[in-house]
């Protein structure tokens, strides 16, 4: 029984060591320099607005949801009104109207680029929807 | 330690196992939850909104073409859609044009055809199909059609196969060959553009309908175009075609278009 | 087994170096599109698929072809076939994973395929072509690896592949069935709005296939130990034949339908791939050399004489070969959208970067053959 004998123990031991350090590179290349979370700068339209379509805790980690669910509304079944929990209604459109989220949150590089960026992430809406003009 | 290998695979296989069962579990108790407690209101038609059984188009031909009317619905309709000008015809864009008898109803042309409608030129735009081939054919339901009868795309999904553009037997789509965007001239804010590698086409102003409006072109064309319910008897579309003759374009193909040409 | 694919002499190394160096210069002109967009494609408004689509056709057919190695073998235990079945199943793995990246390559919005499977659309064609290519080459997988891996150990394949070799029978014929339909039922199209359209297509997959066959079994035998046998590629010639034969049959159908019924729609696209439509036919001298390398080669293959003299017989199979990648690689698809549905003539020409990612594939698929069948080959010439 040779059951305890391992094959090339150099070979497969230096191949490992070097698997590890390429796949926790980014890890220790970062170190220490993890920068500080953004802040969202709400508008002052939003601001006066108080509320969102949804509570604000949902609307931060959940807001691409609410988008799909209202793209699917919108384009496939023709229902364009929304109307809140709190009973206010809003035109469901991301970028088109004055009560469209872009409407009220008018600054796509202080509303949604600031977490965006941080969190490297590149949503692919604005490639067909019309930013708002104060980017340009 | 013999069977070693083989009980891993086993723990590993019924781990892996119950794991995919939790997390489907998981996925029922949310989709469960979200009746009760989810934070997202209602969706409804907006009361403004146009509605109908059955949207319908009828081209008065002979008054579209006086004045050149027709041309400014190709132009109202592509600057309000930023629809691109593209530069290379192969990768041409258009929602609406025009094109003369014998292209537009291929196979109906005869020589003793009236000069009138040999030369006039005639509308052509998405046939909104009561049997549409291109919704057969998307694999994506990215073209689909609205239980108004409006074949609508959903640029979202599209990804670009093209099945649709072969299905069609109008030839009314078109592909971004190329982000469209550095080919618009102005571009409306109003309306999205389109992004590179997905299939367009008319809409019927679906948008416009949300609103209360009729389909651009309808609009500037100073009544040539009529635009209405054939599900509805009263309409003036249905009234018009009970008293007037009109064609549709290849009605042998059994794709039941709905634009009626008025001849 | 795998490790059989990392031995190999200065000559496998120089070869599986070019076919890199190709599938490199395609893998650039894929991000080229990928930056850019379909637009640099010789692709149009009218002629909306191009190259790619009808090299996705012609491979299919390919793939196919296979079931005409494993039938003989494996229903009518046809002994002869036992040696080269195995190769048969390794080209449809190589022609089917051609198959998906030329789709994926076609695609333009390639990072959304997978809308295909989060909305399944059982009415559309694409959704099913999309069962049965990847459904073909797993199956096609499992059946030939597990041919190979017994062969090596020298035992007979284990009874639970059995099924599937089965299976692989009439999945192979619907795998064409369904790309054939993916064509012939589209309204407007008249020159592929033809029941005959998904025979003609497997008549066509069945003379290239073994055709193929027959060459690589001549480039083995001459750069390796492995010879398939003589009988065996006399019955690979005999099947080219009746398929051409039959292809061409199939073809004199079409034309017939569409001359003597005389309706435009069908003869429009037949004329402008063999006459030029308005002034518009860069496809005639390609049609025409086509058919006169079908018939020709139907000649070669008819008479006993040229049949069974390698020589002549390998010309033959050539000639088969190229004859029906013009009819299906080349005509076939930019044929049916010319005219398009308004009756306007707009043709299409394949642009450079279109062709270069069309050999990187090519090469892609080589590449794979390659390694299969170094694998194969050196198991063969090891049990002998």
């Amino acid at each position: 029984m040779q059951k305890n004998k391992m094959y090339d123990k150099e070979k497969v031991l230096a191949g490992l060591t070097i698997f590890v350090i390429i796949v926790t590179f980014p890890f220790w290349y970062n170190m220490g320099k993890a920068a500080p979370a953004p802040e969202i700068k709400l508008s002052d339209k939003a601001k006066a607005a108080k509320v969102c379509v949804a509570p604000k805790s949902f609307m931060t980690a959940e807001h691409m949801q609410i988008l799909d669910v209202w793209r699917e509304s919108v384009v496939r079944n023709k229902k364009r009104l929304y109307s809140s929990l709190d009973g206010k209604n809003y035109n469901m459109s991301l970028s088109t109207g004055e009560d469209s989220c872009i409407g009220c949150h008018v600054s796509k590089a202080d509303f949604c680029d600031r977490c965006h960026t941080y969190a490297s992430v590149r949503p692919y809406c604005w490639d067909c929807h019309i930013e708002p003009k104060e980017n340009k | 330690m013999k069977n070693s290998r083989r009980s891993f695979l086993k723990i590993s296989g019924l781990s892996a196992l119950s794991l995919s069962s939790l997390s489907i579990g998981n996925v029922l108790a949310s989709s469960a939850g979200v009746t009760n407690t989810s934070p997202i209101g209602d969706a409804s038609v907006k009361p403004e909104a146009l509605q109908a059984k059955k949207w319908a188009m009828v081209v008065d031909v002979k008054k579209l073409a006086e004045n050149k009317r027709y041309e400014a619905c190709i132009e109202i309709c592509h600057k309000i859609h930023n629809v691109p000008n593209m530069p290379n015809k192969r990768h041409e864009v258009k929602w609406i044009w025009e094109d003369e008898f014998k292209h537009v109803f291929p196979g109906q042309e005869h020589e003793h055809i009236p000069d009138e409608f040999k030369e006039i030129p005639f509308l052509v735009l998405c046939n909104h199909c009561e049997n549409p081939s291109c919704v057969q054919a998307c694999p994506t339901k990215a073209t689909f059609k609205r239980d108004d009868g409006i074949v609508l795309m959903d640029f979202h999904r599209c990804i670009g196969c093209r099945f649709c553009m072969a299905a069609c037997p109008y030839g009314s789509r078109s592909f971004n060959f190329f982000d469209p965007r550095p080919f618009i001239e102005e571009v409306n804010p109003e309306f999205p553009t389109r992004m590179k590698g997905v299939v367009e086409k008319c809409n019927f102003c679906a948008e416009r309908l949300a609103k209360g409006q009729q389909p651009a072109c309808v609009e500037v064309s100073e009544g040539a175009l009529i635009f209405g319910d054939l599900g509805d008897h009263e309409s003036e579309v249905s009234q018009i075609l009970k008293k007037r003759f009109a064609i549709r374009r290849k009605p042998n193909l059994g794709s039941g278009p709905q634009i009626y040409y008025l001849v | 087994m795998l490790e059989r694919a990392l031995s190999g002499g200065k000559r496998y190394w120089q070869f599986v170096t070019i076919l890199m160096s190709i599938i490199g210069v395609g893998v650039i002109c894929y991000l080229f599109q990928l930056y850019y967009g379909l637009g640099i494609t010789g692709m149009s408004r009218d002629v909306s698929w191009g190259f790619y689509i009808a090299q996705f056709t012609f491979l299919v057919g390919v793939a196919a072809s296979a079931v005409m190695l494993v039938l003989p073998y494996y229903l009518h235990h046809y002994k002869v076939f036992g040696r080269i079945t195995v190769l048969g199943e390794f080209v449809a793995i190589a022609a089917v994973s051609m198959c998906i990246l030329f789709i994926a390559v076609d695609l333009g919005q390639p990072q959304r395929i997978l809308n295909v499977l989060l909305h399944p659309t059982p009415n559309s064609m694409l959704f099913w072509d999309m069962i049965v290519l990847n459904g073909y080459l797993f199956i096609n997988l499992i059946v030939g690896w597990n041919a190979l891996s017994s062969e090596s150990k020298g035992v007979p394949p284990p009874t639970w592949v059995k099924p599937f070799i089965y299976l692989s029978i009439p999945w192979a014929v619907s795998i064409h069935t369904v790309t054939a339909f993916l064509y012939c039922g589209l309204p407007g199209r008249g020159f592929w709005l033809t029941a005959i359209l998904a025979p003609r297509f497997l008549a066509s997959a069945f003379a290239a296939g073994p055709s193929l066959l027959i060459i690589i079994c001549m480039i083995l035998r001459k750069v390796t130990k492995f010879d398939a046998g003589q009988e065996a590629i006399q019955m690979l010639s005999k099947i080219v034949t009746y398929a051409i034969i039959i292809n061409v049959f199939f073809f004199l159908c079409e034309v017939f339908v569409a001359f003597y019924s005389q309706i435009p729609e069908h003869m429009d696209h037949i004329k402008y791939l063999f006459v030029g439509l308005h002034g518009h036919g860069v496809l005639v001298p390609w049609m025409w050399t086509s058919m006169i390398l079908m018939l020709s080669a139907i000649v070669l293959l008819i008479i006993p004489a040229t049949r069974t003299n390698e020589r002549t017989l390998i010309i033959a199979c050539v000639a088969v070969f190229v004859g029906t990648w013009i009819d299906k690689g080349l005509g076939m698809i930019s044929g049916g959208f010319v005219p398009n549905p308004l009756h306007h003539v707009h043709e299409y020409v394949p642009s450079l970067p279109e062709i270069m990612i069309t050999l990187g594939i090519y090469a892609t698929g080589i590449l794979i053959l390659t390694i299969l069948y170094k694998i194969a080959i050196s198991i063969k010439e090891e049990v002998e």
